[in-house]
């Protein structure tokens, strides 16, 4: 008896958790697959029904949206982790140095993270707004930077580094304090300089932790909707419309949850083939 | 090369002979400090930038915020509503952060603690919940919640965001616990603690590190979720901080003084939790990494 007790321990500590994966997570994924197969909108009840796979056809060859979003869901989310890893890993090697204030400029530079993407919007529109933002004190032309096509993907892209660099800095910081200082002190002894100690034992310790980094950033700026909802509401013209938030303005704005639905289950399987793809393709975990 | 010769400083990357040495080089002010300058500057003018506005009179242009006026944040506070969310918003926030904290302790024990059958799909799942995009579940939680009459109300956003704050929870606490050694705990319950009153008394209280992690990092997410409040709450009573700024933003576009007064409301609390927290954060990441 004591010991069946005791096996139920475990479990008894993670069923809150489970109960909860399942009824919030596990469940709402299964009745996406449902919704997308149906007609349903909140707005037009009357023509709700089984649908087939009518959305699937509609997304695929009629909504040139659908198909614009994935190219620039591609541009986004590459743009933005090329851009952190390398200013997210050069603030994670001045931040793991000793100097005087460390603390303080770590407080600093992470602290966006902390901000929301709403907030984020808040703050740069305040930045870019051409009669008010700070763009004028560096010359530049009285012009809505969010408004224009030709500037409003660079513009969306500094606003998430300014959010997002730091949370990548954080992770490989972490990395970073995992490698033992002794083998800096062994490869100092062998005559190696800062750049080659650089290349053959931090980037080789951090490469598991900067695989990780990228895959989760990844993720997350595939899904992040936050920012580009409240900063440019996928404008353009549409020109900055990711899947997700076309999903989002498809759920919030016309309620067209089947037609919503579908997208997300595009957006769920490019998702997991890319990661899958990625992990491959990195060779996450081997050893070397 | 024999590990005898050798210092050991910890996890510490520069050992104290090289950081003597370091100090008299000049290009360091090259490497580190003028790259951190730059750095530092383009994370610090966007906050100092709405500070002006928030607190210099309204028409003014000038780059500094003089002579300092509240007026801004009166309006924001008592005409627009911010009072109202920022209450809300405390709320949600304090309830899903209790509640994080509690089960992330639960499951985080249990992974720590215990090699059972089902520990490793258990981690499987956790981890591929963070693939699922809140976005992507606005459709089918808005008509879970709307069948269990969670729409419009606090505890719907706790469930929603208490949900998505748990897996990372989860992770984190059980590295944070795996770095208490059990042996302690062992020692008290062979002088006849339970398990449980030895876990609360020899564990909790060396946990507090990773109790604040997780509940910042908790606090700091459910205060800034916005596609929940946005999707699952439509009267504004009961609008949260991010929701209420992005009506400021899209309703006042022209009044930028109140956006920037709503936006030091709605970062104050999360950036001075962030900075108090913000050491045990990276060394929570690193405990749960090394964990895997």
């Amino acid at each position: 008896m004591t010991t069946m007790r005791r096996r139920a321990v475990p479990y008894l500590l993670i069923s809150p958790t489970v109960a909860l994966i399942a009824a919030f997570l596990v469940y709402p994924i299964a009745s996406v697959a449902y919704y997308s197969l149906q007609h349903r909108n909140l707005t037009r009840p009357w023509a709700d029904g089984f649908a087939g796979l009518d959305n699937f056809r509609q997304m695929l060859f009629e909504d040139e949206v659908f198909w614009h979003s994935l190219g620039f869901t591609a541009k986004w989310v590459v743009a933005e982790i090329g851009l952190q890893l390398i200013l997210g890993l050069g603030l994670a090697l001045i931040v793991n140095e000793s100097f005087i204030g460390r603390g303080l400029a770590r407080s600093l530079v992470f602290s966006p993270w902390a901000v929301s993407g709403v907030l984020t919007t808040g703050i740069w529109i305040l930045l870019y707004t051409p009669s008010t933002g700070v763009l004028r004190f560096l010359g530049q032309p009285e012009a809505a930077v969010l408004g224009n096509p030709d500037t409003v993907f660079p513009a969306v892209v500094v606003t998430e580094l300014w959010r997002g660099v730091p949370f990548f800095a954080i992770l490989l910081l972490a990395g970073l304090q995992g490698i033992p200082g002794e083998l800096y002190e062994a490869a100092a002894v062998d005559g190696a300089g800062r750049i080659r100690r650089f290349l053959h034992v931090t980037l080789p310790h951090l490469r598991d932790a900067i695989v990780l980094a990228t895959l989760l950033r990844g993720v997350w700026e595939f899904n992040n909707v936050d920012l580009l909802y409240t900063l440019t509401g996928g404008g353009p013209a549409q020109v900055t419309t990711t899947l997700p938030l076309y999903v989002a303005q498809r759920a919030v704005d016309s309620k067209d949850f089947g037609y919503g639905s579908a997208l997300t289950m595009a957006g769920f399987v490019i998702l997991l083939f890319c990661s899958i793809l990625y992990l491959r393709l990195s060779r996450f975990g081997e050893e070397r | 090369m024999s590990a005898d010769v050798m210092i050991r400083p910890g996890t510490r990357v520069v050992p104290d002979g090289a950081r003597r040495r370091k100090r008299r080089d000049p290009g360091r002010v090259l490497r580190l400090y003028v790259p951190l300058g730059m750095y530092l500057v383009f994370t610090l003018v966007p906050f100092y930038w709405m500070l002006v506005f928030a607190l210099r009179p309204a028409g003014s242009t000038d780059p500094v915020p003089w002579p300092i006026t509240f007026e801004h944040f009166e309006t924001v506070w008592n005409d627009i509503g911010y009072a109202v969310f920022f209450k809300n918003s405390v709320i949600v926030g304090v309830w899903s952060l209790l509640v994080t904290t509690v089960i992330a302790v639960m499951g985080g024990y249990a992974l720590s603690r215990y090699r059972f059958r089902g520990r490793g799909l258990f981690m499987v799942v956790l981890l591929c919940t963070q693939f699922i995009p809140g976005a992507m579940m606005l459709i089918p939680l808005f008509s879970i919640f709307k069948s269990l009459g969670l729409i419009n109300s606090l505890a719907g956003l706790v469930v929603a965001d208490t949900v998505f704050n748990l897996p990372l929870s989860i992770i984190l606490m059980s590295g944070f616990i795996s770095a208490v050694p059990f042996t302690v705990e062992e020692a008290a319950m062979v002088d006849g603690c339970t398990r449980f009153r030895g876990f609360l008394a020899i564990v909790l209280p060396q946990l507090r590190p990773g109790l604040i992690a997780v509940g910042s990092f908790a606090f700091i997410h459910t205060w800034n979720n916005f596609l929940f409040a946005l999707m699952f709450v439509s009267k504004q009573d009961s609008f949260t901080i991010p929701v209420g700024l992005s009506y400021t933003i899209g309703e006042y576009s022209a009044d930028f003084e109140a956006l920037a007064a709503g936006g030091v409301v709605a970062a104050l609390p999360v950036v001075c939790v962030f900075a108090v927290v913000q050491r045990y954060l990276v060394h929570g990441i690193s405990a749960g990494a090394v964990k895997g």
